[in-house]
């Protein structure tokens, strides 16, 4: 029992932490490599806010999301713009910028900055606590990722069939010259949806990291996390996404149960390379020019 | 050049020297000659002299400066011959150097026989890692090759093998200090002259032609998965003789051979040096290391330089500084009124 119900949990963890990635390369076509580095951002701006500058919890989290989405914004606007359809560049310099935020944050001594090292940033969760599911139990914040998680992709889905900013991202994402025929602005679009990736990532970030400490290496991670459900679920394929998170969370858990902790990364590769050998544009992804991306 | 408002441009026009020197009529006069032969000699003779100006400690850095060098060669080659823009240029370094090492380590075998072995075992491995890989484009291969030298940390310590964590030390080094200079020197000059021949050959033609058109090359009956995969065997070749020398350079091997920085120095060095000219590449990793050995001082700081660097000429100067010199040995240009 408790490995569906961690299951479940590490599953939606995994779709947390991709939605924002697939949003913004389904949209704009940008791999946005940042991805990781504003997540963990967005965990260090939270806790400073609230330890250094002792402002309340949720406004704090209100401002650290603000600042990420403004982040993605600038990125864009300032780096990105310069080297659309590139792809080499594109990867390249947000991987560069993901660097440069990753490892800024761990330098010490430029202004009296002491650099994020070592596990004693840690974020409050939001309830403390726990409940008993059939006999297993689970601590508040984990049903408040189920939760939120179920609550942002289906958020998303709803912004992005029923709204005008959702379907003019998604005209975009399906056929750039026609949408720009038809009056959207694909440099504003893709700014957008950068920024609403970003602020993905640092939601997914306030709600995952008080499960335990914020670290720079978590950036890596997730940056991996976050590729690994896109390519298993077909890179820009919303529904493939959710589905590669469940196949990915579920692998994960069940190795760990049986087989130990130290497997999981193991678990994870072998996961993205026996799907790419049988299918290599992912489990829904398909390399259709009029294919629904978002 | 600003197009509103200005009423001047730039004009290029080849040097007349540059085009005489094309073709078979480069034989008629010495001058045609020096200038084709020049940029080239001058590049080799640097490098073969640089070991004996440098003291001893700039020596050590121009060996790490070479590995860097053979690192963005191999990823300029992927990325602009083949299309495959490969992120893990730490995954060669790794098992070069891991196989090079442990050879050493476990059965003593000396380095002058061990390097050889594993940078043709550690090509083999990191093509056979790679394969199921080169079915996916641009993007989708990016990424993929980015993940691998991250779990292969992973999957060292959770195997607990090849002294985990800590590494093993005390591997035999290299014969003295000019052995280690000109062997990695040479390995530079050798393989960047090999792959500029190389690109175009007959296989370097169906290499660039998978990069600009995968789908026409497959539809001429060319298996691409397989050019691919030469390609990679390629480039890992480069990158594994890196690996294999840099853990018998410093006489150890740990899991720091896996570390971010031979992933993208190597990077940054391509674009600094000028992507798709191969010698731009050599001469950014001969620019990028002293640097970044200079700023030891700073730690997580030079990691931050490098993409700083990166960015700046990507954004500002995408053209690199090969191709600029390019430019102007072999045209001059001036502002003409329109």
């Amino acid at each position: 029992m408790d490995i569906v119900i961690y299951g479940t949990v590490n599953s939606v963890i995994f779709a947390l932490i991709a939605v924002g990635f697939t949003l913004v390369y389904g949209v704009s076509r940008i791999p946005n490599f940042a991805h990781g580095s504003i997540y963990v951002l967005v965990g260090f701006l939270t806790w400073s806010f609230v330890n250094d500058l002792k402002i309340n919890y949720a406004l704090a989290i209100l401002v650290s999301l603000i600042i990420a989405a403004i982040l993605g914004f600038i990125i864009y606007r300032l780096i990105l713009i310069r080297l659309r359809g590139m792809a080499t560049s594109e990867i390249i310099a947000s991987f560069a910028v993901s660097l440069i935020i990753l490892e800024g944050l761990r330098m010490q001594g430029i202004a009296g900055f002491k650099g994020f090292i070592g596990p004693f940033y840690i974020l409050q969760p939001f309830i403390e606590g726990k409940l008993n599911i059939f006999g297993v139990f689970v601590d508040y914040q984990r049903l408040i990722i189920i939760g939120g998680g179920f609550a942002v992709v289906t958020f998303l889905w709803f912004f992005t069939h029923h709204t005008k900013m959702g379907l003019s991202l998604r005209a975009i994402a399906q056929d750039e010259r026609a949408a720009m025929m038809l009056g959207v602005n694909s440099d504003k679009t893709a700014m957008i949806s950068l920024a609403i990736g970003s602020a993905l990532a640092g939601l997914a970030a306030v709600i995952i990291l008080p499960l335990g400490s914020v670290t720079v290496e978590a950036g890596y991670k997730v940056l991996i996390y976050a590729l690994a459900v896109c390519i298993i679920g077909g890179l820009g394929s919303w529904a493939g996404a959710v589905l590669a998170s469940f196949v990915i969370g579920f692998a994960m858990k069940i190795s760990t149960a049986f087989f130990g902790a130290v497997w999981e990364s193991v678990v994870l590769v072998g996961t993205i390379i026996f799907i790419l050998l049988f299918r290599p544009s992912g489990l829904l992804g398909k390399q259709k020019e009029l294919e629904e991306r978002v | 050049m600003r197009l509103l408002g200005e009423e001047k441009r730039k004009k290029r026009l080849d040097r007349s020297i540059k085009v005489r020197s094309e073709g078979l009529y480069a034989l008629s006069s010495w001058g045609e000659m020096a200038y084709l032969i020049m940029p080239r000699v001058v590049l080799i003779l640097g490098l073969l002299v640089l070991p004996l100006i440098l003291e001893m400690y700039w020596q050590r850095v121009l060996c790490s400066a070479g590995i860097y060098a053979l690192l963005a060669l191999g990823f300029d080659f992927l990325a602009e011959y083949v299309g495959l823009v490969c992120l893990g240029g730490a995954f060669f370094i790794g098992a070069g150097g891991y196989i090079s090492g442990l050879l050493n380590a476990y059965f003593g075998w000396s380095p002058l026989l061990s390097i050889p072995i594993a940078t043709i075992v550690g090509a083999v491995i990191s093509t056979l890692v790679l394969l199921p890989c080169l079915r996916l484009r641009g993007i989708y291969f990016a990424i993929v090759s980015f993940m691998f030298p991250l779990f292969s940390v992973y999957i060292i310590i959770a195997l607990n093998a090849f002294g985990s964590t800590e590494g093993i030390s005390a591997l035999a080094n290299l014969p003295n200090i000019w052995v280690e200079q000109y062997l990695i020197i040479g390995a530079v000059i050798l393989s960047l002259f090999a792959l500029r021949r190389l690109v175009i050959e007959d296989i370097g033609v169906i290499f660039q032609s998978i990069k600009d058109n995968d789908q026409a090359v497959k539809a001429s009956g060319i298996n691409i998965t397989a050019y691919k995969a030469k390609a990679v065997f390629i480039a890992s070749l480069i990158g594994c003789f890196g690996g294999a020398y840099l853990s018998h350079l410093y006489g150890w091997l740990g899991l720091s051979l896996f570390a971010m920085d031979f992933s993208i120095l190597p990077i940054a060095a391509s674009v600094m040096g000028g992507m798709g000219s191969l010698v731009g590449p050599v001469i950014g990793a001969f620019i990028l290391t002293p640097l970044s050995e200079a700023l030891r001082g700073f730690g997580q700081l030079r990691v931050v330089l490098y993409c700083l660097i990166l960015i700046g000429f990507m954004v500002y100067k995408p053209e690199g500084l090969m191709n600029y010199l390019e430019r102007k040995y072999h045209q001059f240009e001036h502002w003409e009124r329109v």
